[in-house]
């Protein structure tokens, strides 16, 4: 099984290529050179995500292993964590990751999105030892998968959302980080963030009404 | 249900983040049970954070650790007790589902206690800094002339009240600041109930004027 886990994960060329690579940047890959690595293809983390839910994938698992852990455990060490914590809690939200692939809902959050709550919840029990109230859940029915155009909309708008948080100003980028790693108390956080967060209100509040009239 | 008084950003902001104190936190996690609009703002905040966390430089994770998750994930990690839950379940009875995880029930459940006035309360466990009660003011009674020491984040349950800035139905939350010195009149014909949440900060204390009626004994 570990090699097929390595295959995946070092697509060699077209040829091992595997579905969740996306094609459009393909063209302007080096060819011949043998070797693509995650960051520099367009992988499909909902693609991913889906094999996990759908099929309890463990070499799409590892994909995303390899991308999430490591930045879990950055993001909890921002956060205040030591090296050793960080990295027992990134492998304690990827394990919640599979076995709460079930409730992963593309229309509403990305696969970073998703994986940030979870480590955001293991954050708060694992160094605040509080508790965290959650609001009702609000699930899709098992016959009520969201369409793949809204699927690919909600992408679009989380890679908008990301291109705009990078070119905000450096002081406001940091605000906004500081915020996210815990580091800024709820009275110090500005209620202007700067970043275009209309659309993606608009989006999910489109699929939360689709949502409240398919349960009514 | 009208909701006109929402969540501020950044209070929604600090809820994504998970920074919130969890007295406040449950008044947000009621609150968004009622209000759409304000947990597609909650999304889009979360969005934020995922960008936030993708865009983090990584830090290498140990050789072993990827073998060690895939043997784990057939196995079912019973054992770990979490305090944050999954999301409850939707609603049944009156009160929004996470404030009946704290009460242990429905509103039938609240250990009520007098504070006089006819006012009555029920605190409800939380920890962290910071206080959320239930209150019971009886329909036309006003609340005495109050100030506040942090903030305060009154979410109305049933009823309505009113106060110099404007009127807070069902759903609705008010957002009051160190400024706000306010005198909330529970409307006429039937009883207001209301999630109050104060933190009990003790920083700037000495700045910042006692204007405060003990009422509410904080």
């Amino acid at each position: 099984m570990l090699t097929t886990i390595a295959l995946l994960d070092r697509s060699c060329g077209p040829v091992g290529r595997p579905f969740y690579f996306g094609t459009a940047r393909r063209a302007t890959l080096p060819r011949g050179k043998g070797f693509v690595t995650v960051e520099q293809a367009e992988t499909d983390w909902v693609a991913l995500m889906l094999r996990v839910r759908d099929a309890q994938d463990k070499a799409a698992f590892a994909v995303l292993f390899r991308h999430f852990a490591p930045r879990i455990k950055a993001f909890l060490m921002k956060s205040g964590a030591s090296a050793a914590l960080a990295e027992e809690c990134a492998q304690d939200v990827m394990a919640t990751l599979w076995q709460k692939a079930g409730q992963f809902d593309p229309a509403r959050a990305s696969v970073a999105t998703w994986v940030f709550t979870i480590a955001r919840n293991r954050r708060i029990d694992a160094l605040r030892r509080s508790r965290r109230p959650e609001p009702e859940a609000l699930d899709w029915g098992p016959d009520s998968e969201p369409d793949q155009a809204e699927v690919y909309e909600m992408a679009q708008e989380n890679r908008r959302l990301g291109a705009a948080l990078a070119t905000l100003p450096d002081k406001q980028r940091v605000l906004i980080e500081r915020a996210y790693y815990g580091d800024l108390s709820h009275s110090e956080i500005a209620d202007e963030t700067g970043l275009p967060l209309g659309t993606i209100k608009s989006r999910i509040r489109l699929a939360l009404d689709r949502l409240r009239h398919q349960m009514s | 249900m009208t909701i006109r008084h929402h969540f501020s950003d950044a209070l929604l902001m600090a809820y994504a983040a998970g920074t919130l104190p969890e007295a406040f936190a449950l008044v947000a996690a009621t609150h968004l049970s009622l209000c759409d609009e304000c947990r597609a703002a909650l999304a889009a905040f979360e969005a934020v954070g995922g960008a936030v966390l993708d865009t983090t430089d990584a830090e290498p994770m140990g050789a072993h650790c990827l073998a060690d998750t895939l043997e784990r994930l057939d196995t079912p990690t019973e054992g770990r007790a979490e305090r944050t839950r999954s999301a409850p379940e939707p609603r049944r009875g009156v009160l929004p589902a996470p404030l009946q995880d704290y009460i242990g029930g429905d509103l039938d459940q609240v250990k009520w206690r007098p504070i006089g006035m006819g006012v009555r309360q029920a605190i409800l466990p939380t920890s962290g800094g910071g206080t959320v009660r239930l209150l019971h003011i009886p329909a036309g009674q006003s609340v005495p002339d109050h100030g506040h020491r942090g903030l305060e984040l009154t979410l109305v349950l049933q009823g309505a009240f009113r106060d110099d800035t404007a009127r807070f139905g069902p759903g609705d939350v008010e957002i009051a600041t160190e400024e706000l010195e306010h005198t909330p009149v529970a409307e006429a014909g039937q009883d207001c109930i209301c999630l109050a949440a104060t933190d009990a900060r003790l920083r700037f204390n000495s700045l910042i004027p006692r204007l405060a009626q003990p009422f509410l004994r904080i």
